[in-house]
């Protein structure tokens, strides 16, 4: 027995390096970030900043313009997560009717798009988002991240409405409740479940989104994400390694914190994806 | 399939059937209402994108105005002959290759490992690894890009201070050591999705199979070929798809810390594209000939992911209850 919990834990020999190593990059931001700059080119290798600073998340938020980032990034993912529920709830509450005719082709196409490569669809994406009006703003770029985000959202709905039994709809018309209350008053607050899965993974996708942020910001800058406003930070400045840090610290830990509240979640989502 | 759908109806008896046909399009006129917004978002943002894209690449045309000046298939010809496009889609090809025949395969067995419940701290161990997933690519891959820094970045500092190297390594800054740097910034920060893929294909496995192997004596090695593997293998179809496809697009990545560079030595498709249509530094975007790359793109995609269809359909087959 004791042969066994020795081979057993001997796995861990090999998990705690691969572990530390793992995270060693999130590690050495947050020291960093604290670090003043003078620390840092003389290079200890200490993760403990000798003499902590908040200098740096000062110059990275208001030099940097990170706060006009963050504050981007907020209502760009907001954006996207209230377009994808509301639109992609809207749709797999109808498409779960019983008969609908038309409702194979429509499932039938949305799945095919699924595994036909996109190639590269940004450039009319663009076009069409500048001929709605919409090219200098954030609801453009959300509507651009929302679009082709809606055919996982779409089915997981679809599934969890064909699953509540008739009765409890039936019981609803029968109180005179119509279709637009059955659904908002009835049905929606049962699908939390799949609202709280859907919402969190796009805010997730939403906030960590690069390219359509980067493209539809290009001609300005104040509507910058905090991924693309990192990667203008960089390019403007590749030595002030301890403000990066900092801004770094700004644009990853307030999304890490939301993913380690609700990993459960986020992570049934990702694993629902290969077994549905 | 409108005929399969009417067909069922037909047997329904004319008398029955009349009076219903008003009130079923009225019972369903609220559901057909509930499918616009959706319609229009994913017409707009996925069917129209598709097929435009293909339209424009018959054209000439900075993004001015209608296009108009019809080329025929000049930009594909372009495109073909062009080397730098087929450098591109060859280090596309190099990260999902990486990501098949690397990350596939230790995701695999980490994730094996990792299912085992006598494990102590597991969840920690899965969460650690996960992390990376969570932290946009374009932010911790320039936090990776300055830890490789050749001048004074951290792991040349140790590199140099153990006697590893008598230089430091440009990492990301030499033509030779790029792409493989990349690489293995994108294996990191996508093992996390992996691994979690292999653990929910692990998850069918069911309980009952597992012990009756251990029963019959089956080795860790019997069991894992001749029980979970089985198991497992029309699972691990879907996820090589996902990943590939993934791994295929990589885009934030190679943007944000090289912009292709150093001498396109890391140059992608996504990246070869985007230049032709939003650099700043081109005098007029040239959306005809970038479509056109996209389209080529796409159809080369198609291509690859073809050869995989075979073990696809076999999937769809055996998966059907």
């Amino acid at each position: 027995m004791n042969r066994l919990a020795f081979r057993r834990n001997v796995w861990h020999l090999l998990l705690i390096p691969l572990c530390l190593v793992w995270i060693y990059p999130f590690v050495w931001m947050v020291s960093a970030a604290f670090k003043t700059p003078r620390e840092m080119l003389i290079g200890g290798l200490s993760l403990l900043p000798d003499d902590a600073t908040l200098e740096n998340f000062r110059r990275a938020w208001t030099t940097a313009k990170f706060s006009t980032y963050t504050a981007n990034t907020i209502t760009y993912s907001i954006a996207v997560v209230v377009l994808v529920l509301l639109v992609a709830s809207t749709a797999g509450y109808a498409l779960a009717r019983p008969g609908l005719p038309g409702k194979k082709v429509l499932v039938g196409l949305l799945i095919a798009t699924m595994f036909i490569p996109h190639g590269y669809t940004i450039i009319p994406t663009f076009l069409l988002v500048n001929g709605l009006g919409l090219g200098n703003g954030l609801l453009g770029a959300a509507l651009a991240q929302a679009g082709p985000a809606l055919v996982v959202p779409v089915l997981l709905f679809m599934g969890f409405f064909s699953g509540i039994p008739k009765e409890l709809e039936e019981a609803a018309r029968m109180d005179g409740a119509g279709y637009l209350r059955t659904y908002w008053k009835v049905m929606l607050p049962l699908a939390k479940p799949v609202m709280g899965t859907v919402a969190l993974m796009n805010f997730i996708g939403a906030w960590n989104a690069f390219f359509i942020p980067l493209v539809f910001t290009l001609g300005n800058p104040d509507l910058r994400t905090l991924g693309v406003g990192m990667y203008g930070f960089y390019g403007q400045d590749t030595t002030d390694w301890t403000g990066l840090a900092a801004a770094a610290c700004i644009s990853v830990i307030p999304i890490v914190v939301v993913f380690l509240f609700l990993q459960r979640t986020f992570v049934e989502g990702i694993a629902g994806a290969v077994k549905s | 399939m409108t005929t399969t759908v009417e067909r069922p109806r037909a047997k329904v008896p004319a008398a029955q059937r009349t009076p219903r046909r008003p009130g079923r399009f009225r019972k369903h006129l609220w559901s057909y209402l509930f499918l616009v917004p959706m319609v229009l978002l994913f017409g707009g943002f996925t069917v129209w994108p598709l097929m435009a894209s293909w339209w424009y690449s018959f054209f000439d045309w900075d993004g001015v105005g209608t296009p108009s000046n019809w080329v025929g298939f000049a930009n594909f010809a372009e495109v073909l002959r062009a080397d730098a496009f087929w450098r591109a889609f060859w280090h596309s090809l190099v990260f999902s290759l990486a990501a098949i025949f690397v990350e596939l395969p230790l995701a695999l067995v980490l994730a094996i490992l990792l299912n085992n419940s006598w494990l102590r701290f597991r969840n920690l161990y899965r969460l650690v690894l996960f992390l990376p997933v969570v932290a946009t690519t374009a932010v911790i891959g320039i936090v990776i890009a300055i830890l490789l820094d050749p001048a004074g970045g951290l792991v040349n500092r140790i590199l140099l201070d153990t006697g590893l190297v008598d230089q430091p390594v440009n990492f990301l800054g030499s033509t030779s050591t790029a792409l493989p740097t990349l690489l293995s910034i994108d294996v990191w920060k996508g093992f996390g999705i992996t691994l979690i893929y292999w653990l929910a294909a692990l998850q069918t496995v069911p309980k009952e199979l597992q012990e009756a192997a251990e029963i019959d004596g089956a080795g860790f090695w019997r069991a894992l070929r001749f029980v979970t593997l089985p198991v497992v293998m029309p699972i691990a179809i879907v996820i090589l798809l996902l990943v590939f496809q993934r791994s295929l697009n990589t885009f934030d990545l190679v943007r944000a810390v090289t912009e292709g560079g150093p001498d396109y030595a890391t140059d992608v498709v996504p990246t070869y594209i985007y230049r032709f249509a939003f650099d700043p530094s081109l005098q007029a975007p040239r959306y005809g000939f970038a479509s056109a790359a996209g389209v080529v793109f796409g159809l080369l995609t198609l291509v690859v992911t073809l050869l995989q269809a075979p073990f696809l359909r076999r999937r769809l087959d055996g998966g059907r209850r």
